[in-house]
């Protein structure tokens, strides 16, 4: 019978030839991911269940990549990344990227396909609702919690339900000025924000074939706003080419059928897609941001698994170079890597540092986190007070980034770029060269 | 467990109540399988809330006085933090009643065993007042606002009824042979 990519992964990890949306199955994991706010719990819930002498199921298959509460005095998140050092140590583990050191890595959702973690047709379960991220890579990707990663941490499986699908067909050329993150925004707007609970969210078409590996992350990494549990795109040769340069380790691509039973199928001309903004405080609040121009705003935040990549920072500096920002703006690179990335690569001659610096930006940070999602008191980008902000992040719940009383708008790296030249929201296309 | 009869004080809530509401993120440095940052997890429950909501925690105390939540839509999103149900269940929280649930949220709730998410049909949230007091029964499928003397059917929990019943995700591979049983 014909089944989606996302039945298939399943099926296949199950050791069955089928599996049905609804199903209850065991999985086996190829990959469990977690982090300095959700590992401790994870390993007192290993170490509870299956003993303090217990060894992890398979060392090769766990990778600890603290990122959250990294720069800060916060002496309880000293103890936690103390805690993950030690667990790493204890048990061997080859994959653990230690902060302060020259394996630190920075945030775990840009960090797990950059170490080549994140392969075609495996199973990928994290302790963080991001973890839907590496969908983009044609693997099955979602969050869990402690006590589940506990229990993969022990076993290696997990009792997982087949997610229905949800498929988003979206073809056409994105007009200049609009990138993935327009586009997810947009479709979270169409549906809200429990519009895919419990489905597999499935970005395809020619649309989706046009965008880079980095930008369909973008797409992926938001699924979970619409409530889904997982997002994935079909791998394709840009898929393929992005995985070999970064691990030798064998995969298995798995590809769906076309004419797979669906819970819905929604279709989209992407031509007519414009940048937007999610006002406060819900990823669904979509507006375009052209209408939006009377919001003024204090702070602008470029950063996170969503917003914090290199492609993220290309699109800024496409935007800032030769003007200057109106309002602190706050530059927070996901990884170490893309960290590099912004002293190598150039426009026009100058670095993207360089560009940023000459715009009156704030210092850029080091990777981590960060503001995302507030953290403690004393973290890069906190909000303190009733700041209006604008953030290539993914959430903007009340007291997301710190405060109660701060207002955030997420919006696409050039939006937000050029919110920060304008001090108000603005639309990137007036700024652009076509 | 899901024979039992939970009576107690009602909180409510409405629709989207997320992850940062119910356990803000500079709480996250605690962790829950330290028996005193379990507790004191519990105290900060439900902290992110709008100033203009009533206290879920009475100033001084560790715990909540309401028993039970009442809540509209998709409780729970967001994060996958397990700080969330946890958090509720130190607090005191016995069971959730929404329409409908975040998916991990309401995972990690049957996963922990820290507090039943059970679902209803109708809207309860517009049909209890904070302080209310209901009665769940949980074999019958019914809430009864003690108050009003309104009864309100509880959808059944289907498929996850045995894992709730087993107490939890490691009670359920223990019961089914799965893994081994604790020494």
């Amino acid at each position: 019978m014909a089944a989606t990519i996302t039945e298939k992964i399943l099926a296949r990890a199950a050791g069955v030839q089928s599996v049905s949306p609804g199903d209850n199955i065991w999985v086996n994991v190829d990959m469990l991911l977690t982090h300095d706010v959700c590992g401790p719990g994870t390993i007192g819930v290993f170490k509870r269940e299956f003993g303090e002498d217990a060894r992890v199921w398979d060392p090769e298959k766990i990778a600890i990549i603290p990122d959250h509460y990294i720069y800060t005095a916060d002496e309880k998140a000293h103890r936690n990344v103390d805690t993950l050092r030690a667990f790493a140590k204890e048990q061997d583990l080859p994959y653990f990227y230690d902060p302060g050191t020259a394996t630190y890595k920075g945030v775990c959702h840009v960090a797990l396909p950059e170490a080549g973690h994140v392969r075609p047709g495996e199973v990928l379960l994290g302790t963080d609702s991001h973890t839907c991220t590496h969908g983009a890579l044609g693997a099955f990707a979602t969050g869990i919690g402690n006590t589940d990663g506990g229990f993969v941490m022990g076993t290696g499986k997990l009792l997982v339900k087949v997610p229905k699908t949800l498929r988003f067909v979206l073809e056409g050329e994105l007009p200049v000025g609009v990138v993935a993150k327009d586009i997810i925004l947009r479709i979270i707007g169409d549906i809200g924000v429990d519009g895919a609970t419990y489905c597999a969210m499935e970005f395809y078409g020619s649309a989706i074939d046009a965008l880079s590996i980095e930008e369909r992350m973008t797409i992926c990494n938001m699924a979970i706003e619409a409530g889904g549990k997982n997002g994935i795109i079909a791998p394709d040769e840009k898929t393929l080419a992005y995985v070999k340069a970064r691990t030798d380790k064998p995969f298995e691509p798995v590809y769906g059928d076309r004419d797979a039973p669906l819970e819905a199928e929604y279709h989209y001309d992407v031509a007519t897609f414009v940048p937007c903004v999610a006002e406060p405080h819900l990823p669904s609040h979509y507006a375009p941001a052209v209408e939006r121009g009377t919001v003024k705003l204090d702070r602008a935040y470029i950063g996170s698994c969503t917003g914090g990549k290199l492609e993220d920072f290309m699109m800024a500096a496409r935007v800032l170079k030769g003007r200057r920002v109106m309002i602190d703006t706050f530059l927070v690179p996901a990884t170490v890597e893309v960290a590099e990335g912004l002293l190598r690569e150039s426009i026009d001659g100058k670095s993207l540092v360089e560009i940023f610096s000459e715009a009156g930006c704030l210092p850029i940070a080091p990777p981590s986190c960060a503001a995302c999602l507030g953290g403690p008191e004393d973290t890069f980008g906190h909000a303190h007070g009733n700041e209006v902000i604008i953030s290539t992040t993914n959430r903007n719940f009340l007291g997301r980034m710190g405060s109660k009383l701060a207002s955030i708008y997420l919006a696409s790296p050039l939006t937000v770029a050029a919110s920060a030249v304008a001090g108000t929201i603005a639309d990137p296309r007036e700024l652009l060269d076509a | 467990m899901a024979n039992e009869i939970i009576k107690g004080s009602v909180y409510v809530v409405t629709d989207n109540i997320d992850t940062d509401q119910i356990i803000p993120a500079k709480y996250l440095n605690l962790v829950p399988t330290i028996p005193e940052e379990y507790a004191k997890l519990g105290s900060y429950a439900m902290a992110g809330l709008p100033e203009s909501f009533s206290a879920f925690i009475l100033p001084g105390e560790s715990k909540t006085p309401y028993a039970i939540i009442v809540a509209g839509r998709n409780f729970g999103c967001g994060s996958s933090r397990e700080h969330a149900p946890i958090c509720l269940g130190a607090a005191g929280v016995e069971a959730v009643v929404a329409e409908s649930y975040a998916r991990i949220f309401f995972r990690n709730a049957v996963a922990t065993g820290e507090v039943f998410p059970i679902e209803v049909k109708a809207r309860l949230c517009d049909l209890f007042n904070t302080g209310d007091v209901a009665e769940l029964d949980m074999s019958n499928n019914r809430i009864t606002n003690v108050n009003s003397c309104e009864s309100y059917e509880l959808i059944p929990p289907g498929a996850v009824a045995p894992v709730i019943a087993a107490g939890g995700i490691f009670g359920y591979a223990r019961a089914t042979g799965m893994i081994k049983q604790k020494d």
